[in-house]
């Protein structure tokens, strides 16, 4: 049996080949399984070691990585940035070198600087899985979302992805973005145009600024949380008004297809990108996301830790 | 990326058997099963992919011939129970497992193409137990060729092949690879 893996990293998805992402997709299909037996828990990375390393706070994405490693029988170690030696002032390098001395077999990193996880990559023996850095790239949030939508809808290819809200700061926007081309399904990014600039059409998706006009056309919705915290004044409209023009309330959803999917990679803003009962409504697959997210990350730590090093 | 199994015997390989004594190893295994297991319906046949799961589905379907019993089929994944993951050059491909819940009071019968060390199997008991506690587990393999490295043996042989270690047997089935079933061994 061949596989389609040889990576000891993964960094994000706009290296990855169409193959390589279905081959992480069908290998989450296998980890899927485990979550439903008795007893959840696999020893395919028995005796590895992987730190969970996030020098930028998330709690749903460390969890899931804590759950996965631990129901691939990993020992997993958490550090965050305020618990670790960079708040001393050591560099990101010297803190991993010490975690490598330590025999991390796989670091988990989420970082505020963009290119942060390759950096590490280069200099470490270790499997490094980037866990979103700045901007750039989220590629397990892009994975669980394309495994998600293959899931529900069947396939991926030819399917009409919208993606909605502040593409320009995020990188779970760029990392399905990629995905999503790579595997053949058609995107539309909306939001204002501060935040969705026509150059992301140089990327091959379109761009739009009335969602309403493109709402009855999508097969998947996805739709991104604004980041409150990153916002300046410069970019973004207002929340009110933001939700006036952009935001999934339970009116705009009427004009979905029945059998559109409702995405959010969370935590949700209630009432903000997305009403309630939308949210809540038969068409979301929020929940179903977190769970696939255990699987998928599954297979990355498998693929990405079991290759000899 | 990697190189696929060989389907194609050559010329200085020794053939074992073909598709009629496949057909024959297979349908006397059949036998076997029904007269060793009174209990033919807590019965579950399960493969190991690819090779054992489609053995699992032909014996099952002489058991139905024979017996005119509908034995449940299941798939067993060893790829995430190996124990040598991380000291191959080549990672192992991970399937899905689907086996009948509960295991309890079930007899739980392993098929694969071919027994040679053992750690496959040990695999796949070490999957098995994930799914619940089967009243007994048994060992059905097309061909038993010797090189244990563990205590296991099989409880239904198709035919035992003394084999040197270095050898390699290979087993070609028309539903997985596409050609009329075969056994060969490849001296190198």
């Amino acid at each position: 049996m061949s596989t389609n893996w040889n990576r000891k990293d993964l960094l994000g998805i706009r290296e990855l080949s169409a193959d390589e992402i279905n081959f992480i997709l069908e290998t989450a299909d296998a980890f899927k399984q485990v979550g439903t037996r008795e007893i959840k828990k696999v020893p395919a990375l028995r005796g590895k070691t992987l730190i969970n390393f996030f020098v930028e706070p998330s709690t749903r994405t460390r969890i899931s990585f804590e759950l996965a490693a631990s129901r691939l029988s990993a020992d997993v170690i958490n550090i965050s940035a305020s618990s670790s030696s960079l708040a001393k002032g050591e560099t990101l390098k010297d803190t991993a070198k010490v975690l490598e001395a330590n025999h991390a077999d796989i670091i988990v990193l989420r970082h505020s600087s963009a290119g942060a996880p390759q950096f590490l990559a280069q200099r470490l023996r270790s499997s490094v899985v980037n866990a979103g850095d700045g901007a750039h790239e989220h590629p397990t949030q892009a994975l669980l979302d394309l495994y998600t939508i293959r899931e529900k809808r069947g396939r991926i290819d030819n399917l009409h992805v919208v993606i909605v809200g502040d593409i320009l700061f995020s990188r779970v926007a760029r990392s399905n973005i990629f995905g999503l081309l790579k595997l053949g399904a058609k995107v539309t990014l909306v939001g204002p145009s501060t935040l969705v600039p026509r150059e992301f059409e140089t990327l091959g998706v379109n761009v739009s600024h009335k969602i309403d006009d493109i709402l009855p056309r999508a097969d998947v919705v996805n739709l991104l949380r604004i980041q409150h915290e990153r916002q300046r004044k410069e970019y973004f409209p207002g929340i009110g008004e933001y939700t006036r023009l952009f935001g999934l309330t339970k009116e705009r959803a009427r004009l979905l297809h029945p059998d559109c999917l409702i995405m959010h990679p969370g935590p949700i803003n209630r009432g903000v990108e997305i009403d309630s009962e939308v949210a809540d409504g038969p068409q979301s697959v929020i929940l179903d996301q977190v769970t696939n997210g255990l699987a998928v990350r599954m297979a990355v730590l498998y693929l990405c830790g079991g290759i000899a090093s | 990326m990697s190189k696929e199994k060989k389907t194609q015997a050559a010329s200085g390989d020794v053939p074992i058997m073909d598709a009629e004594a496949v057909r024959r190893a297979l349908r006397r295994i059949a036998h076997e099963i029904i007269e060793r297991n009174p209990d033919l319906r807590s019965v579950v046949l399960a493969g190991i992919p690819l090779r054992g799961s489609e053995i699992a589905r032909r014996i099952a379907e002489f058991i139905r011939e024979i017996d005119k019993i509908d034995i449940e089929i299941g798939v067993i994944d060893v790829a995430m129970h190996r124990d040598d993951i991380g000291t191959r050059p080549e990672l192992p491909v991970v399937h899905a497992s689907t086996l009948p819940t509960p295991l309890e009071g079930r007899t739980l019968i392993i098929v694969d193409d071919v027994l040679f060390t053992g750690r496959t199997v040990r695999a796949a008991m070490d999957a098995i137990s994930s799914f619940g506690r089967p009243a007994r587990v048994q060992l059905a393999a097309l061909i038993d060729r010797g090189h244990r490295e563990l205590p296991i043996r099989a409880d239904y042989v198709g035919k035992n092949l003394p084999t040197a270690a270095h050898e390699k047997i290979r087993v070609r089935l028309a539903q997985t690879d596409g050609q009329s079933d075969a056994v060969w061994l490849e001296k190198e």
